[in-house]
Parts: C-alpha cells; structure tokens; sequence
C-alpha cells in the first residue's frame, strides 16, 4: 500500500516535471519566435522539409479517404434512396474530422519523428552545446523555425487533404456509381457550412499542428543522449501526438459542434 | 592580443567549485588558476568530471557553489548576452568535433562567422580557406562531416573554433581514440596554434604522455579535488602517490583495481548457499 | 540547396494550401450564402417548425431569394418567431404572402417557400408575414387520417 502511493507519487513527479520542462520549452521557443523572420531562409528550409515533403502522401492519402468514403456513403445511402446526399457525407466527414485528424496522425508520423531523430541526433552528437559555445542560442537558429514550420504547415496540409478527398469522393461517387454530378455538389453545400465545419476544421488542425510539432521538437530536446533514447523518443513522438491529438479532437468536436 | 597590463592576471579562476549530479558529486571544493597564453592541462581518469569542468568554464552549467571567473567576469553572474559575449571570446572542441551535420565542411567553419559577422561573402571565403589551411584541410572543403575521419573532424572542428579568433580554447580530450600520426597532427596543432596566436590553452585528457608533452602547466585532479599542480617539472618532482600513480599507468595503488564492494570470497560463498537451497 | 528553388516550392505549397481552403470554402461549403450583400429581415410566426434550421433556404417558386436568420420561441403567443432574411433586390413581395415550411426530398432539410399573394402593398423591413402554414408532422397528419376514418 504504501509502496503503491509511493509509486503514485513518484510517477505524479515525474509527470508534473515533464510538463514544466515542456512547458518552459514552448516559452523560450514562442519567444524566440522573432528569428523566423529575421532569419526566413532557415524557416524556408523547415518548411520545405515538414510541409513540402509531406505533400504527397498526405494527397495520395486524401485521395483514398475520400473515395473509400464516397463508396462506404453510396453503399448506406443507397439504401435509404438518398444517394444523392453523398456529396455532404463526405464532405463533413472529411472537414470536420478526418482532414485534420487523419492529416495530424500522418504529420506526426512523417514529419514528427523526423524532427525528433533530428533534434535528438544533434544532442547527441553535442551540435547543440557546440553552437551554444559559439554563442548561437538553439532555440533561434534550430526550434524556432522548426516550430513555426510545423504550425504553418498542418493547416495548409489538413485543407489540401480535405479538398482531394472531396475530389476523390466524387470520382468515386459521380464518376463509378452514378450519383448526378449537380447533386453531389448541391447537397454539399447544403449540409457544410462554412463558419460552423470549414473554419472549425481548420481550428482542430491548427491546434494540432501546435501540439504535434511541440511534442515532437520536445522529445528530441528531451531524449537521452544515447542511440536507445533517440528510438525511445521518436516512439514517443507518434505515440504522444496520437493521444493528443485523439483526446484533443474529441474536446474541440464536444465545444465546437454541440 | 594580451596588452602587458592583464598579462599576468590569470585567464581562468575557479574558486572552492562545488557541483552535483543528482547525488553524485562531481566537483567537491575544487580550485585552479589558468595562466594566460599557456598551454593548461587538467588530467584525471574518466568520469572525474573533466568534460563537466569545461562546460562550466563556459557557462553551460552552473557551480552549486563556488565560483569561476573568465577573463575577470564572473560565469555564472553573467547575463545571457554578456554570457554570449564572452563565448564569443571562447572556442571550444569537443570531444567528438560536434560538427553540424547538415553542412559541409567549408559551411561549418563558415558557420560562426556567418552567424557573428555581416562580412561579404568574399571575405568569409577566405577567411575560413586561411583557417582551413592552417588545420591542412583546404582541399577537404566540400566534404560532409560524414566523410570525415575522426582525426580529420576534429581539425575541422578547430579551424571553426579558431574562426572568431577567440582568446581562449577549451580542448575537450583531443587525442582520444587517434591514431599515433594523427594524434601527432593535432599535439602539433595545439601547440602550433597556442604560439603563434597567443591563445590560452584549457586541455583536458587522460593521455599522459602526449599531454605532458605540450603542457606547460598541469592540473591532476581526482574524486572532485585537486591532487596535484603546477609546472610540468614540479608535477614530475612532487608527485604525491595518487599522481605517482596515475602518471606512471600503474593497476593498482591509492586508486584500487577493484570497483569498492564484498570481498571475492564473500560474494562464491553466497552463490554456493543460494545454488544449495 | 538553392533559395531559389526553395523560395519557388514553399511559396507554391502555401498556395496549394490557399487554394484548398478557396476551394473548400466556395465549392463545397455555403460560404456564399454568407454573402447575400445588404438584406432586409421580416418575421413570421408557426405553430410548427418541425426541423426548420437557421442558415435554411428562403424561396419564391424554388428560387432562393434568402435565408433564415433566427429562430425564437415567442412566449406570449405560443408560437415559434421564424425572422427571415431577403435580398434586398427583392423588395417586390406582396403584404399578404404566404409562408411555408417545406421539405426537399425525402430525407432532405427543410426550407421555407413563399407565395406571392395579390396585395398591392410590399413587405418591408420589420413586418410580418401573416399567413403561415406550418411544417407537416408525421405523427400529427397520421392521426388526422385516422380520426378520418373513425368518424366515417
Ligand atoms: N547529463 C548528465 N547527467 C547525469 N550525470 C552526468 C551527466 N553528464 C555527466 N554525468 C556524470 O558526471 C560525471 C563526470 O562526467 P564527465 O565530466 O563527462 O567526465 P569525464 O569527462 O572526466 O570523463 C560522471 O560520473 C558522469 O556519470
Ligand atoms: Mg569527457
């Protein structure tokens, strides 16, 4: 019993130390947000390789999604005689919900990890304490624009996956089942409406950009120094990021959509 | 560099320094002084706290007590831009060159002036060919650290930590795991770079010979103290046993061979009880 | 890498972005309705809205001329307070048109359908629409028929 709320304890400790590091981490990187201007060719960099260099498995993925959807939407919707109503199935799935969160998950899979490695690699090879004894402060020149880059870039990328899985949803729907053209698009508009699923999708994936890059540039920081801990931390990263961004878009669905 | 009037002040002070790991400690009232424009070797075996003592010279940790003066300013009272003023004044290798591994060869020791300096192009090219060339890495200007031998990184590394042409460099075990003709090229580097720029020395290592060789003051240091110091030849002279010890390589003495636990005989008894359970 | 090329490909993937949002605000959501330009806003009053929504078509003959605004229960009348919004440009709807709340399609939202009446006075801002039918019930039109039956 007693050992139990040691335990408890000592774990309650190192959570609540994980979180103040993290959370001083996100300071000093907010503050240091100025060098993403000042210093804009390193923040082109960092977005070139969190943003650009997802672009395409998030279309390719944006593509499936959405004709998986158009077709699982016929197959219910026929049922009813509604198919006509499968241009809004799939465009609110898409809007509200999987484009931000499916795009999140595969940020952090491909572009979360690797910012952990990256980092946890520079530690680890002592890049980091060596460009602080040439009086270069790291949280400028390395977390800064990583950081802006990730915020920047999920959004952008949550809209592009949403807009080809609504293409998608009607190469399938219009162009293999059948659905009349007009109607796909009519009853889209009819049922998204723009303040209430577009702006609110775009504020999920803004959130989560925010929350996966922190994660993700906080564990590299955070990571042993060793190659096991990189691992570890990488691990972390998409494991973290899932959680969050699952348990935050589940409270942002429940203020947001009521 | 050195005008006549802080010539003789010494470079580096560290006063009763007291610093902890958790509950280890590492330093436990150590002291020390690094003479301007020499060459200063702190020696001690591994895991005495060499590299920690580096970083706190530069400001990277902070003394749990005690106190150390850089250049007459005191590190760990300094704000975070004086800090970084006076690091500027620094250049550190360390241990395993800690070049970034996103640039090549030429962009790393371009790196500090690109960074510090508005300099035109022009001149940082031949400012970082003058110092590539002083390390004899010119030609190796557009290799990625990757294609670089140990040997060869750590040059490179010193070429970009001569860059801002400091006052002061800290080497972090520069000979480890070198091959003896390389080892020879960076004893030589070392050396040569202390004379003929006129910059203080901080080595730290546990290679005696080589380090003997090039220091002319030494620090041996043990269990977070000072065991002995000064000149080479007073290190040689007055050599207390520890040192004795330690200088010579031998096994066994002060220092035991065994890590401190049971005796041998103990620890088989134990093994027998429990095997006959 | 060249900053050229880098300024080229990051530029152009903030506007693929910039252009995903364009496209899913103008094609695939109502972000036009939103743009009605300048409207006036009459009122009307139901027993029944049945699923009747704010942001709901408002339209003469099945052409959209305006939305629903709000939707309030009036206490002191015991009905639903529906406020519609209309173009301005159509400033031409007789004092005594009807409203009515219809459904599209079977399992279609519901919208609101005005009939011109013969009055030669027009609606303006502020009035209320007078004649109202109310949105069929099911279970209320079920039970109708069947005290139909009953009574025969
Ligand atoms: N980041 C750290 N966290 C905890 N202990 C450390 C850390 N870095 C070094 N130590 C401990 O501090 C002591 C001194 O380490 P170090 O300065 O690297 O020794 P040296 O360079 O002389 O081999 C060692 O016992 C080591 O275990
Ligand atoms: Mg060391």
């Amino acid at each position: 019993m007693i050992d139990f709320l040691a335990h408890l304890g000592r774990s309650g400790l190192h959570w609540l130390s994980l979180l103040g590091r993290a959370s001083i981490f996100l300071f000093r990187v907010l503050r240091s947000q100025d060098a993403v201007v000042r210093r804009y060719r390193l923040t082109l960099i960092e977005i070139y390789s969190v943003g650009v260099r997802s672009l395409l498995i998030i279309v390719v993925s944006g593509l499936f999604v959405g004709m998986v959807l158009g077709y699982q939407g016929y197959i219910t919707l026929v049922n009813f005689g509604a198919a006509e109503a499968l241009g809004g199935v799939v465009a609110l799935s898409l809007v509200r919900e999987l484009g931000p969160v499916v795009t999140a998950l595969l940020f952090a899979g491909r572009a979360g990890s690797a910012l952990t490695a990256e980092i946890g690699l520079m530690k680890t090879t002592e890049q980091l304490s060596a460009m602080e004894m040439m009086a270069v402060d790291p949280y400028r020149r390395v977390f800064a624009p990583r950081f802006f880059a990730g915020f920047l870039s999920m959004p952008l990328l949550a809209a592009i996956f949403s807009a080809v899985g609504v293409m998608g949803g009607f190469i399938v729907g219009v162009g293999l089942l059948g659905v009349d053209s007009g109607s796909y698009f009519s009853q889209m508009q009819a049922v998204t409406d723009w303040r209430e699923d577009v702006v609110s999708g775009v504020i999920k994936s803004i959130v989560f950009g925010f929350v996966v890059t922190w994660i993700a540039i906080f564990q590299g920081l955070d990571a042993e120094p060793t190659s096991e801990g990189i691992s570890r931390a990488t691990t972390q990263t998409v494991v973290a990021s899932a959680l969050a961004v699952l348990g935050l878009d589940f409270i942002l669905t429940g203020l947001m959509f009521t | 560099m050195n005008d006549d009037r802080v010539a003789d002040t010494p470079h580096v002070v560290v006063e009763d320094l007291v610093f902890r790991r958790g509950r280890k400690v590492v330093f436990d009232g150590l002291s020390l002084t690094v003479p301007r424009g020499r060459v200063t070797t702190v020696m001690g075996p591994s895991g005495t706290g060499k590299t920690t003592l580096l970083r706190l010279i530069g400001g990277q940790l902070r003394p749990d007590s005690g106190r150390i003066w850089v250049d007459g300013e005191e590190v760990a009272r300094l704000s975070t831009r004086r800090l970084y003023a006076l690091r500027k004044r620094m250049g550190m290798l360390f241990q395993t060159g800690a070049l970034l591994t996103d640039m090549n060869v030429f962009e790393n020791v371009a790196f500090p002036l690109r960074e510090h300096t508005d300099l035109p192009e022009e001149l940082i090219r031949n400012l970082v060919l003058m110092k590539l060339e002083a390390v004899g890495l010119r030609a190796a200007r557009d290799l990625s650290p990757a294609e670089l031998s140990g040997g060869m990184a750590r040059r490179v590394a010193l070429a970009r930590a001569i860059a801002l042409d400091p006052d002061m460099i800290l080497y972090d075990e520069p000979f480890a795991g070198l091959d003896p003709i390389t080892m020879g090229q960076i004893v030589t580097l070392i050396r040569r770079t202390n004379s003929t720029l006129g910059l203080t020395s901080v080595l730290v290592t546990h290679d005696v010979v080589e380090a003997m060789d090039i220091s002319d003051h030494v620090v041996l240091i043990a269990e977070g103290r000072v065991m002995d110091a000064g000149t080479v030849e007073q290190v040689r002279a007055g050599a207390s046993e520890w040192s004795e010890q330690f200088l010579d390589g031998r096994p066994d003495g002060p220092v035991p061979f065994h890590y401190p636990g049971d005796s041998y005989r103990d620890d088989l008894m134990r093994g027998r009880e429990s095997g006959n359970d | 890498m060249k900053l050229r090329y880098l300024e080229v490909s990051v530029g152009l993937f903030v506007l693929l972005g910039i252009a995903a949002l364009f496209y899913l605000a103008i094609q695939v959501s109502n972000i036009v309705e939103y743009r009605d330009g300048d409207t006036y806003e009459v009122t009307a009053y139901f027993d029944h809205i049945g699923g009747l929504k704010a942001r709901a078509p408002v339209t003469v003959s099945g052409v959209r001329i305006g939305r629903v605004s709000d939707i309030a229960y009036d206490p002191e009348r015991f009905q639903a307070r529906v406020t519609l919004a209309i173009r301005s440009g159509q400033d031409h709807l007789p004092a005594d048109t009807q409203a009515s709340i219809f459904t599209a399609g079977l399992l279609g939202e519901q919208y609101i359908g005005l009939e011109p009446g013969g009055d030669f006075e027009v609606l303006a801002d502020g009035d209320e629409i007078l004649f109202t039918q109310s949105a069929l019930v099911l279970e209320n039109m079920i039970g109708r028929v069947l005290t139909n039956f009953s009574s025969d």
